[in-house]
């Protein structure tokens, strides 16, 4: 049972006054993955059927380290935009909604962080 | 979560057919959604049978005839007959439209007019439009100016400024458009929805209007404005051929414009 008249309903909490980073951002990343991805695909492809020890000098080259480190940030940055925009488009129960979020966030933070140690791991010669 | 299937209480059942007048031979199908509150039935869709020889050629030609000589209890709303009031919007062959700009030979085979989607129904064609009329009382559809008006002239307005209104001001607020976007449908108590931000923008881009900053703080919000991700069907469907789409992105440009 809800009396307010609908205008009241409408306003409700008022404007959260954000979503332009998230949009801005969204888009920012999705431009910065073209090049980066076109590099990643041209590297695997490059490296096709080489061995671990030409794989490992490939990364350790600081060019080759920092851009897979970029592309990492960028995808799980993007993809952590991205997923969160389908959570509040399909979940409406506020508890469940929060919680995929963390989720979401949380675990997108630790495959980034995860990636980025593995690519240091390997150029610093571990 | 969202629901894709329809409530218990909504499902669709068959109802009754009216057949054609006899002696008729140019005959068209009209199958229509049909729900009363009062009677507690789920609701059903009815076939009417119509003479063409003997009716106009748009789809609420069809409606008023069948409420005039067949059932009178078919409701549904109208008023001008010609496209501009925007009260017979309606769902006909899958499509959101104004009956009365809709030709009846559109449709190849029955024609199928049900309520616009996603809206409680009042009964039969009738859509509860109080949301999506909060809502565009919400983003205060009127000039809002500090300078007062010129003593003995309107305000002025270039040329120029005035075609950024082209496109804009024709909005007749069928919500046709809202009704088409899936976006509006799962969040439609938090997203304004197309035809309502084609109206913000209308107000945001008027020369003469001196509030287009609070507008755009209003707008910046998750969900009142960032549920578009440019689908599209309210640009496909506009019976009025505008392009609701372009305005929302024209306002999320402001919005970013702003900033850097």
């Amino acid at each position: 049972m809800d009396l307010r008249a609908p205008l009241g309903r409408v306003r409700g909490l008022g404007s959260a006054k954000s979503g332009t980073h998230h949009f801005w951002v969204q888009r920012v990343t999705a431009i910065a993955l073209i090049p980066l991805s076109l590099w990643f695909i041209y590297a695997v492809l490059s490296l096709v059927g080489a061995d671990h020890a030409t794989v490992s000098s490939w990364l350790q080259s600081p060019i080759n380290a920092v851009l897979m480190i970029l592309l990492l940030l960028a995808t799980f940055h993007h993809l952590q935009l991205g997923l969160q925009v389908v959570i509040e488009d399909y979940i409406h129960g506020e508890g469940t909604k929060i919680a995929s979020l963390m989720i979401l966030k949380g675990g997108s933070l630790v495959l980034a962080v995860a990636g980025t140690f593995a690519v240091l791991k390997v150029a610093f010669g571990g | 979560m969202v629901e894709f299937n329809l409530p218990k209480n909504s499902r669709i059942r068959e109802g009754k057919s009216w057949p054609a007048p006899e002696g008729a031979t140019n005959t068209k199908n009209f199958r229509i959604y049909r729900w009363n509150p009062d009677d507690g039935n789920t609701p059903q869709v009815d076939t009417y049978t119509i003479d063409m020889d003997d009716c106009g050629p748009m789809v609420l030609d069809a409606l008023i005839k069948i409420k005039n000589e067949i059932d009178q209890t078919v409701t549904f709303r109208r008023s001008c007959r010609e496209g501009i009031c925007g009260s017979c919007a309606m769902n006909i062959g899958g499509e959101n439209t104004l009956a009365c700009t809709k030709y009846i030979d559109d449709a190849s085979g029955d024609v199928k007019i049900y309520p616009l989607p996603h809206m409680s129904v009042v009964k039969d064609l009738v859509p509860d439009l109080n949301n999506a009329y909060a809502q565009l009382s919400s983003v205060e559809p009127w000039m809002k100016t500090e300078t007062p008006a010129p003593p003995d002239t309107e305000r002025l307005q270039t040329q120029e400024d005035r075609a950024k209104l082209d496109g804009l001001y024709e909005c007749i607020l069928c919500f046709s458009c809202a009704t088409s976007c899936p976006s509006y449908w799962w969040n439609g108590d938090r997203y304004l929805g197309p035809a309502v931000l084609l109206q913000a923008y209308r107000w945001i881009v008027d020369s003469r209007d001196e509030h287009t900053g609070e507008r755009l703080d209003a707008l910046e919000d998750p969900f009142r404005l960032y549920r578009c991700h440019t689908i599209m069907n309210c640009s496909k469907t506009c019976p009025k051929g505008l392009n609701p789409a372009q305005a929302i992105a024209n306002i999320k440009k402001l919005l970013v414009e702003r900033q850097l």
